[in-house]
């Protein structure tokens, strides 16, 4: 990664360079940084995902130059945006669906660190930074839909802010205070948008710095094991990664189009093309897809303080998981049982989203229930478990040459060899 | 495991299904504008805007659109006169002018359409405290869209004779409640069509609704045409990047 040899070809290059090592620093990560070679498809979200956050980043820098945010002009504007601004329609769909697409993508990166136990030492600082970024993600993704200031951005905001008054004593000034107001109204807009503005740059910070943490120990990969120092595990970032991270992100553009040009508003509620009225609860208020798993968990307690508690739990709790997790072995493709309990957990989680999107009723109610309290065994009491009674299979001694290549049972090497891909 | 999951699910879903099935699920309609080049036919948003205008226009707005909108590419295309003579049909108050008063002049291609109240007050007053919604954007503002709105102007029929329908609320099979405040707004022959098209309520009902279509999405066609361009060029740069990467990696000993 340090290659200190490093020179710029051209004369200005070096000038400039002895300067501000500027042109080392891309040389050093974005060029030589040595990568193991047996990455598979799920490690390219990360680029996808530094072009998810651009591309709302500069979406979002246009359409503000054509957005008011004042509660009478919010939805107008937006028409206006839609109808007038050339090729408006395309910056806010692109916007808009960028933002589930950022989720979708960012859901595949978590789950995959999950699986090859990317979260482990030594890399639970990058764990953490990431989860800090997937909370900022939420925080802006809410702001930004009451932005358009129709019937679910209103109502959402209502209910989302109305959380905090659970809080013993201080709750209700503490709503007051983030509302601007008594009720959710224009001084709360203009907060969000400013609000809404700032979290990206946030975000970009604390991107920068997970990249950081990352080229320290270097990535994860799909064995799970700590690389060989003579380098033979790796390849350099560029050309190696950097073709194949394009060659992902132009198919992932793909899908992304699909939503943009052919289903923009299949991830919207219709309810948010009514202009906000205060007066007019539609008969559901649901927040967007990517934050259902969460609204069921919410809404699984009957005590609201307690659901608030638990839905703030259920993310926090992901910060602990370096220390949860007690298996010493990183990837799922050597522990039997926790790849199982891996995907009962994915299920699980796409159980609470459906949950989330239903009326908090009758079944519904006691299911939420159940996805809810397994949600939770599975970090508190499965995971620091399994690390001590699992089994795990035995692990190569490097990806370059793995053992099971060369053992006696071409059928275990074969469906080793299969997981890996 | 995945198979159970997804027999859990649709469980649930149909479940969910009964509990809901008051209202009856919008009728399909072909729409010329569905699917990957779909496409407005001009006429019929011609026919549409006739239907708004004798019909609709004496209750719903149409405030964010303008009557130049009636003439841009994408939209019904009526040619630069007609859209003049249509604005020139409407009376707008502008001003104040230099001695400070508000005059009275005809409507320009510029200007937004005329709603038909002044303001929320005055709907409800007149419309039995039901306000007519605005329908710039209704079709995009109604899950099922195009053909929720297709279905409600049809859904007209006489209350099953178990069911008490108060005074100034209709039955309609596909609203919510099955109850609606608005009265069968179509009839046969409600409109003249001048291309001579039969102005039945099931003809009338599509021609509004592919109007209201185009209203709330008049970037449509537009944003098809070049969504099909897009995605070939991203499928075309695909291929030429999958190559370029398999030419790549063969210089190490993996796979990609």
């Amino acid at each position: 990664m340090s290659d200190t040899n490093y020179k710029p070809t051209s004369a200005f290059g070096r000038w400039f360079d002895e300067r501000l090592p500027l042109l080392t620093l891309f040389n050093g990560h974005l060029m030589q940084y040595p990568t193991p070679k047996n990455l598979n498809y799920w490690w390219t979200f990360g680029g996808i995902l530094t072009f998810c956050l651009v591309t709302q980043i500069i979406t979002g820098i246009v359409l503000a130059m054509h957005y008011t945010a004042h509660a009478d002009l919010a939805f107008s504007s937006v028409e206006h945006i839609m109808r007038d601004v050339n090729y408006g329609w395309l910056i806010r769909y692109i916007h808009a669906n960028g933002a589930s697409m950022f989720f979708l993508a960012v859901y595949i990166h978590i789950f995959r660190a999950l699986f090859y136990g990317s979260y482990k030492s030594p890399r639970e600082v990058i764990w953490i930074l990431g989860i800090l970024i997937y909370l900022l993600m939420m925080a802006a993704a809410f702001m930004g839909y009451v932005l358009p200031w129709g019937q679910m951005s209103f109502w959402g905001a209502t209910v989302i802010t109305n959380l905090f008054s659970a809080i013993p004593l201080v709750g209700e000034s503490i709503t007051q205070w983030l509302w601007g107001g008594f009720s959710v109204d224009n001084p709360t807009l203009t907060r969000f948008f400013s609000l809404h503005y700032l979290i990206p740059f946030l975000i970009l910070g604390l991107v920068i710095l997970h990249i950081w943490a990352l080229h320290v120990p270097g990535n994860n990969n799909p064995v799970g094991i700590d690389l060989k120092k003579d380098g033979s595990d790796t390849v350099p970032f560029h050309p190696y990664i950097v073709i194949k991270d394009l060659f992902a992100l132009v198919i992932f553009m793909i899908v992304f189009a699909g939503f943009v040009f052919y289903a923009p508003n299949i991830l919207g509620h219709s309810d948010n093309y009514i202009q906000a009225d205060p007066l007019v609860t539609p008969a559901h208020i649901v927040p967007e897809w990517y934050l259902l798993p969460f609204y069921a968990i919410l809404r699984s307690v009957p005590d609201k303080l307690g659901g608030v508690i638990l839905m703030f739990s259920a993310i926090l709790i992901l910060a602990a998981l370096p220390w949860l997790d007690t298996s010493k072995v990183r990837s799922a493709v050597f522990r039997p049982i926790y790849k199982q309990f891996f995907w009962i957990l994915v299920i699980d989680v796409l159980v609470l989203g459906y949950i989330g999107a239903m009326p908090a009723e009758g079944m519904y109610v006691a299911i939420g229930r159940v996805a809810t309290v397994y949600y939770f065994a599975h970090f508190l009491i499965i995971l620091p478990i399994l690390g001590f009674t699992e089994k795990t299979k035995p692990i190569p001694a490097s990806i370059a040459d793995p053992i099971f290549t060369g053992s006696g049972n071409p059928a275990f090497a074969k469906k080793i060899d299969k997981d890996l891909q | 495991m995945k198979l159970l999951f997804s027999i859990f699910v649709s469980i649930l879903i149909s479940f969910n299904s009964f509990a809901a099935g008051e209202a009856e699920k919008p009728m399909k309609v072909d729409w010329s504008f569905n699917g990957f080049f779909g496409k407005f036919d001009r006429a019929q948003l011609q026919r549409g805007y006739q239907v708004y205008k004798e019909v609709c226009a004496s209750c719903h707005s149409m405030k964010y659109l303008s009557y130049r909108n009636l003439g841009e590419t994408g939209g019904p295309e009526f040619s630069d006169a007609e859209v003049k003579a249509i604005a020139a049909g409407f009376t707008v108050k502008d001003g104040p002018n230099e001695d400070g008063e508000m005059f009275e002049r005809a409507g320009l291609p510029k200007d937004k359409f005329i709603s038909p109240y002044p303001n929320e007050k005055a709907a409800r007053a007149v419309n039995g405290g039901a306000y007519p919604p605005d329908m710039s954007v209704l079709v995009k503002a109604r899950s099922g869209g195009a053909n929720y709105i297709y279905s409600i102007l049809m859904g007209y029929e006489n209350p099953p004779s178990n069911m008490k329908i108060e005074e100034g609320v209709y039955y309609n099979k596909y609203m919510a409640g099955n109850k609606i405040r608005m009265s069968a707004p179509l009839s046969d022959g409600s409109v003249e069509y001048s291309d001579g098209t039969k102005a039945t309520v099931s003809q009338m009902s599509q021609d509004v609704t592919a109007f209201l279509t185009w209203a709330a999405e008049p970037h449509l066609e537009k944003r098809k045409r070049i969504g099909f361009k897009t995605i070939l060029y991203l499928l075309i740069f695909s291929v030429l990047i999958f190559f370029s990467m398999k030419k790549i990696w063969s210089r190490v000993e993996s796979k990609v």
